[in-house]
């Protein structure tokens, strides 16, 4: 090659052609660059949730000794050590008067017993927050002698919501989501089917149906907040459903969910192919025999997919809930879908515009579990579809 | 009886009727055919023939009277509703039982049923846009009845705030006019962020998705792509909670590093952020418009000596871009009305400003600023929302409307 | 039912209607079979444009009556209108009649469902529902009520197979689905399929064009024996196919019928030009 300087070859020299290369070099690096730029922000992202959060996950608690004494019947604070009342939490201590009087025998005793620790307490030993030096040497010559410990924070999963950062934990909202989405399912699912059913197999091409399909994709567009605005206007104005309740919010995300599961339940149906169709007409099968013995069972993974994914989309809204009123403060978890109730993004939303900084640590984990759950949607939705797949 | 109750008591006593109505229609077709007579149809069908005549009569009247008296024509009472239903429901299994003759086509019948109750469910998604658009207009028009039109379009001051003294008790203390809703404060935030949101978005998604149509293996493909996909799938409370405890602070502190005063509800930060959400909507449809413009075309731009990079500037980007336009369009409309990253990181001061670095508020912030607490439903300030909402709905609307048209108009130039 | 109420007017108008077609485009030197399908003046539009022109064709009981003609002449359109398949087909409109054993099957009477339990139809590729090879045959017996019990699916399932000349090669593997066959295994399935509705007619697009020379001798030899019990109407564009399985053949040509007439005739004794032209390779 280098021998034969050819009219092929000779050019590379040529500034001009030169120029052109580098420019194209540069304009490739900037394509690069754009990529590996969301990249980076998406770790960056993950990275800084997970660090906020982990810590949650553990926290500390202190051996106490509870004196059931006669001042605790009435404060629960008082069965505490004073030396204590600092650190443990004061609401692991508020229920011991409801204790002693259920059960009597329980006064005049003392026992040792692991309670929560103060969040303050908590977020000082997770290095997050000062604590006044006389209290934090307390507090590290408690964890030297073993009376303060980490331990895994199951109360996170099993409490509901707390004024106190320490209590408080995500049960009642991830209730109220599983009934948010039941609703939404309930109403979503056979509407939107029944409809991708009708034009996909149905329609006559007529106005009618144009009108069907234009609104449907435009529905799709419209934004969350709207649906919310609806929701308030018809479902709690008109109808009269219980503002904040399961039902209403489930009802608002359904009709925003509808379009996602007809479109992909229409994507679904048109994938199965015609001569499938003709065959069974031929053998004299009526529409709907044909959609229902031949069509349903073989784009029923797709329409699953498409039903996982909406109710994953369901699942991670805010806004319209707001709106009809699902951000409130929920303790204890609802047992009905009339009850006020909220849901797992609101509770994160509540958490992140606490004030005390311990909320952060809870918020961020709050937002862990709820990307793990809504990655395991998705993954389940495309595990769904890579294994029923089918190439025609 | 509540609607609840009725409506359960109807369901309730229906089901057995059904299953009987079932047994029997089935059972007449059985013993006529038994009998040596052909049905038209198979005896299932007449079973369910003769569920669907006692039961869509008796449903028909119950939700006509439901809807009557939603819209205040009448409202019987709900127990006269539920006897008629019943009786109707009676009358029509009798009336089923008798029609079951060989020459019925109860298949036929079902088919026709079936059809309608499709076609109903399609209905649906109709009537919620008609809801949507009737109540938000009917709601903002109660607003612009207490607040003229010309106020709410170009006044520049927003501040319903008298609403928190009448919710107090002290409505009396303030005069009629302390509160002032001229919104274009609100629209200059909303713009401002949605225009810091595309300058950010629209860049990376766009050389994202050059990169993977053009310059990626198939590999690099089917690993970049799900991954940015990802960026989709996070809840927008999410972002919100990035952007107020991550990104703005690091605005700050870059600011401060230059000298400058940021807030720290300064609307570069939600812009941002909400820029990275939209990444995904730029670089997957922009992929798609890259990925259909015909091979041909490169060719011949190959054919005449050109680089990639000048192939894509200067034909395959020209070509595309109606596609790119309306991937942009989609972006804007998503930005304007994303909600909770402006909630939880913008401010909730309207201010009129060119300044990043300051505190704006926006159109959905003030949506859910006035729905939040305990307002009184028909105090300006809540319908206020609807207005906003209004503009909203009309302007997202109008955006999805010409980028479907552009994408429409771009796929049949090159199917 | 209505087929029986009505028998006494069919045999008086099926004999009007001998009468009235003497002249038509009918072969005219074999002795002539009764009729069990025809067509009267048929027409049918696309949309705006004609794709048959006054079609008018007897196609006879217990024999193959094939319809050859060059690609696009309208040989699908006339076979989907003789089981209603083009009402599926939007846009399509359509005068004059199509008669089963002298009933109007485009009256509004007429119930499309069971029409084509008595029409059925093999389509050019293979289409086996993906369900196994039992529920295949199985899946119209029971949905029509024709088979109720195991039993008599399972009886019925054999001897369609057996008829299909399928048997032999599939009795032990029956709940294989019956996309996993080779493509000629999968049309006579099909037909199979087809039988299992116990038609009096079936319609054949093509079905063998798109197997091998192998499979399509099994499924030709299917066809000859098939034609002592059903009325057959096949497409193809194979001549020696035509001449090997078919009675009689239409030649098709710009959506109009050129010359009907016993095979043998229409091959080596055509009376239009267009025919001999296309017999003999000129176009098409
Ligand atoms: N669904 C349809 N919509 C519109 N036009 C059609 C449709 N099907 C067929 N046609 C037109 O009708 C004419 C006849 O088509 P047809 O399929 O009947 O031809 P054919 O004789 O079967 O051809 P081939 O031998 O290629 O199968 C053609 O011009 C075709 O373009
Ligand atoms: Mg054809």
């Amino acid at each position: 090659m280098s021998t034969t300087q050819s009219r092929l070859t000779g050019s590379a020299n040529d500034p001009r052609i030169k120029a052109r290369y580098r420019k194209e070099k540069r304009f490739k690096a900037y394509t690069i660059a754009a990529l590996f730029t969301a990249f980076a922000i998406i770790v960056a992202f993950f990275t800084d949730i997970i660090s906020q959060g982990y810590t949650a996950f553990w926290r500390a608690e202190v051996n106490v000794t509870l004196d059931y004494n006669e001042r605790a019947e009435r404060i629960g604070r008082f069965a505490l050590a004073e030396d204590m009342r600092d650190i443990a939490s004061r609401g692991a201590v508020r229920s011991i008067p409801l204790e002693i009087k259920n059960n009597p025998e329980l006064a005049g005793t003392t026992r040792q017993t692991w309670v929560p620790a103060y969040s303050r307490i908590d977020q000082y030993l997770k290095g997050r927050e000062e604590l006044p030096p006389e209290l934090a040497r307390q507090v590290d010559a408690m964890v030297e002698a073993g009376t303060i410990r980490s331990s895994f924070n199951w109360a996170f999963f099993t409490s509901g919501d707390s004024k106190l950062p320490e209590l408080a934990g995500i049960f009642s909202a991830a209730v109220g989501s599983v009934l948010v989405l039941f609703v939404t399912l309930v109403f979503a699912f056979p509407i939107g089917v029944m409809s991708a059913i009708y034009l996909e197999e149905f329609a006559p091409d007529n106005k009618l149906t144009q009108a069907i399909e234009v609104n449907i994709n435009n529905l799709a567009a419209v934004p969350s907040i709207i649906f919310g605005l609806l929701g308030l206007a018809v479902f709690i104005g008109t109808f009269g459903v219980p503002r904040s309740s399961a039902l209403v919010g489930g009802l608002t995300l359904g009709l925003m969910t509808l379009p996602i599961i007809i479109i992909s339940t229409r994507a679904a149906l048109r994938a199965v192919p015609d001569p499938i169709r003709l065959g069974a007409f031929a053998m004299g099968c009526s529409r709907w025999q044909v959609v229902r013995d031949h069509v349903l069972p073989l784009s029923l993974p797709g329409i699953l997919t498409g039903t996982i994914i909406g109710l994953a989309q369901a699942m991670g809204e805010t806004a319209p809930l707001i709106i009809v009123g699902m951000i409130a403060y929920i303790p204890d978890a609802p047992s009905s879908i009339f009850e006020s109730a909220t849901v797992l993004p609101a509770q994160v939303f509540t958490w992140a515009s606490e004030p005390r900084k311990a909320f952060v640590e809870k918020t961020a984990a709050g937002i862990i579990v709820l990307l793990a759950i809504l990655l395991t949607l998705n993954a389940t939705a495309v595990f769904l579809r890579r294994k029923f797949e089918r190439r025609w | 009886m509540g609607i609840g109750l009725t409506t359960l008591l109807l369901l309730a006593a229906l089901a057995p009727l059904g299953f009987l109505a079932y047994r029997l229609g089935r059972g007449k077709a059985l013993s006529a055919m038994a009998a040596g007579i052909s049905m038209h149809s198979r005896p299932q069908q007449y079973g369910w023939y003769s569920v669907v005549w006692m039961g869509l009569p008796a449903l028909g009247v119950a939700i006509a009277a439901g809807l009557l008296s939603l819209f205040g024509v009448i409202s019987p009472a709900r127990e006269l509703v539920l006897i008629v239903s019943l009786a109707i429901a009676l009358l029509g299994l009798a009336q089923g039982l008798r029609a079951i003759r060989p020459e019925v086509r109860a298949r036929n019948a079902l088919d026709g049923v079936i059809r309608w109750l499709l076609l109903s469910a399609a209905l649906i998604s109709i009537v919620t846009t008609v809801a949507i658009v009737l109540s938000i207009l009917f709601e903002a028009m109660r607003f612009f009845r207490e607040v003229s039109v010309w106020e709410f379009v170009t006044g520049t001051v927003w501040s319903p705030g008298d609403t928190f003294l009448e919710a107090a008790g002290r409505g009396d203390e303030v005069g009629e006019n302390t509160s002032f809703f001229g919104s274009v404060p609100l629209f200059a935030g909303t713009f401002m962020v949605t225009a810091i949101a595309m300058a950010t978005a629209l860049p990376i998604g766009l050389l994202s998705a050059i990169f993977m149509s053009e310059y990626a293996s198939h590999r690099q493909r089917g690993f970049a792509k799900p991954i940015l996909e990802i960026l989709a799938g996070i809840p927008t409370v999410v972002y919100g909670f990035f952007a107020a405890i991550t990104v703005t602070p690091i605005i700050v502190d870059i600011a401060a590093f230059f000298g400058l005063d940021a807030s720290y509800s300064n609307i570069l930060s939600p812009g941002i952020v909400m820029g990275i959400m939209i990444i995904p909507f730029i670089s997957s449809l922009s992929d798609d418009v890259i990925n259909s413009i015909p091979q041909s075309l490169r060719q011949g731009a190959y054919a005449l000596g050109t680089t990639k990079s000048e192939t894509i500037q200067k034909v395959i980007l020209p070509a595309a871009l109606p596609g790119v336009i309306s991937a942009f369009l989609l972006g804007v409309s998503r930005a304007l009305g994303e909600t909770m990253i402006v909630v939880m990181a913008a401010g909730v001061r309207p201010n009129l400003t060119w300044n990043p670095l300051e505190d704006m508020t926006t159109v959905t912030v003030s949506i859910v600023y006035s729905l939040t607490g305990d307002l009184a439903f028909d105090s300006p300030q809540t319908l206020s929302a609807f207005a906003l909402g209004l503009v909203l709905f009309i302007v997202t609307l109008s955006l999805n409307l010409v980028s479907t048209y552009l994408v429409r108009r771009f796929k049949q130039k090159y199917d | 039912m209505e087929t029986e109420l009505t028998n006494d007017t069919a045999t008086e108008a099926r004999q009007t209607m001998t009468q009235g077609v003497d002249n038509d485009n009918g072969p005219s030197q074999k002795e002539r079979p009764e009729v069990r399908m025809r067509a009267r003046d048929l027409n049918l539009w696309y949309g705006s444009t004609q794709a048959l022109h006054d079609i008018n064709l007897d196609m006879y009981s217990r024999e193959v009556t094939a319809l050859i003609g060059p690609s696009g002449c309208g040989k699908s359109t006339f076979l989907r209108c003789l089981n209603r398949m083009n009402d599926l087909i939007p846009e399509v409109r359509l005068e004059g009649r199509v008669e089963l054993d002298d009933e109007d099957i485009y009256d509004h009477s007429v119930d499309v469902v069971q029409l084509r339990t008595h029409v059925g139809m093999v389509f050019q590729k293979p289409n086996p529902f993906p369900k196994s090879i039992y529920e295949n045959i199985a899946y119209a017996p029971r949905l029509h009520g024709t088979g109720t019990s195991r039993a008599e699916l399972d009886a019925l399932v054999e001897s369609s197979l057996k008829r299909a000349g399928l048997w032999n090669e599939v009795a032990d593997r029956l709940d294989t689905p019956g996309t996993e066959l080779s493509g000629g295994q999968q049309q006579r399935l099909c037909i199979a399929r087809a039988i299992a509705v116990n038609p009096e007619v079936i319609l054949m697009d093509e079905p063998a064009s798109a197997l091998d020379p192998l499979a399509t001798a099994t499924v030709e030899e299917l066809i000859h024996e098939l034609k002592d019990n059903y009325t057959i109407v096949i497409v193809t564009h194979n001549l020696q196919q035509a001449a090997r399985v078919a009675g009689y053949t239409a030649f098709f040509h710009m959506g109009k019928i050129v010359e009907f007439s016993d095979t043998d005739t229409l091959f080596t004794n055509p009376t239009e030009q267009r025919t001999e032209d296309y017999i003999t390779g000129r176009f098409g």
